[in-house]
């Protein structure tokens, strides 16, 4: 599933380790879901997009509208 | 790196398990090479060096039902499925060899071993998988 993680974080000029810290998960954890490698459950799902002020879908892709 | 809460009580419980396990191991030998052990007391010590082993997988148990990150839980399950298939594919292979009369008997805790080190195969698995699926280099 793809997502709009890395420049919705890079446009308000967060590290992913503050981004990972507001999230209380791991660095690790926000460079895999960045990268594609892994898709978060949808708690964490809804907290990253709460976190950001947006609705789910404005963060992640549909994988039925994934090209 | 740093490590979450759980993975730091984790490994805190290994280390003392780890310790337990040298006292234990060392004692239980110590006790039937000097046959200070009676009849009602020979299996009791026999498997005291095995307590801890046993506590080592209900660490990882705890670990992951302490773990609040869901990825590090995700890589730990992963690790575990990679360590349980490991080992248990080194036992059914051992034991054909074995019952063919083709390599020598082996002590069934070895299985434990041969879980331990499937832990480390686990580990460079997800090591390899991140590095297959990593799609370019990212700040941090």
């Amino acid at each position: 599933m793809t997502n709009h993680l890395r420049d919705l974080r890079a446009a308000r000029g967060w590290s992913q380790q503050h981004l990972a810290d507001q999230l209380e998960v791991s660095r690790q954890s926000i460079n895999a879901i960045e990268t594609g490698r892994y898709d978060p459950s949808l708690p964490l799902a809804f907290k990253i997009a709460e976190l950001f002020g947006l609705a789910i879908e404005d963060v992640f892709t549909s994988p039925s509208k994934e090209n | 790196m740093r490590h979450s809460p759980a993975q730091r009580r984790y490994n805190r419980r290994l280390l003392i398990l780890s310790a337990a396990y040298g006292v234990l191991l060392v004692g239980a030998e110590l006790a039937f090479q000097r046959r200070m052990i009676g009849s009602p007391l020979t299996f009791g010590v026999a498997i005291l060096p095995a307590l801890p082993i046993i506590g080592m997988f209900a660490a990882i148990g705890r670990y992951l039902i302490e773990e609040r990150d869901e990825y590090l839980r995700m890589l730990m399950v992963r690790q575990s499925l990679v360590a349980s298939g490991f080992a248990l594919s080194c036992a059914t292979i051992w034991g054909f060899l074995e019952s063919f009369d083709l390599v020598a008997h082996l002590d069934a805790y070895w299985v434990a071993v041969a879980w331990f080190g499937g832990l480390g195969i686990g580990s460079c698995v997800n090591a390899a998988i991140a590095r297959r699926d990593a799609t370019g280099a990212f700040p941090s």
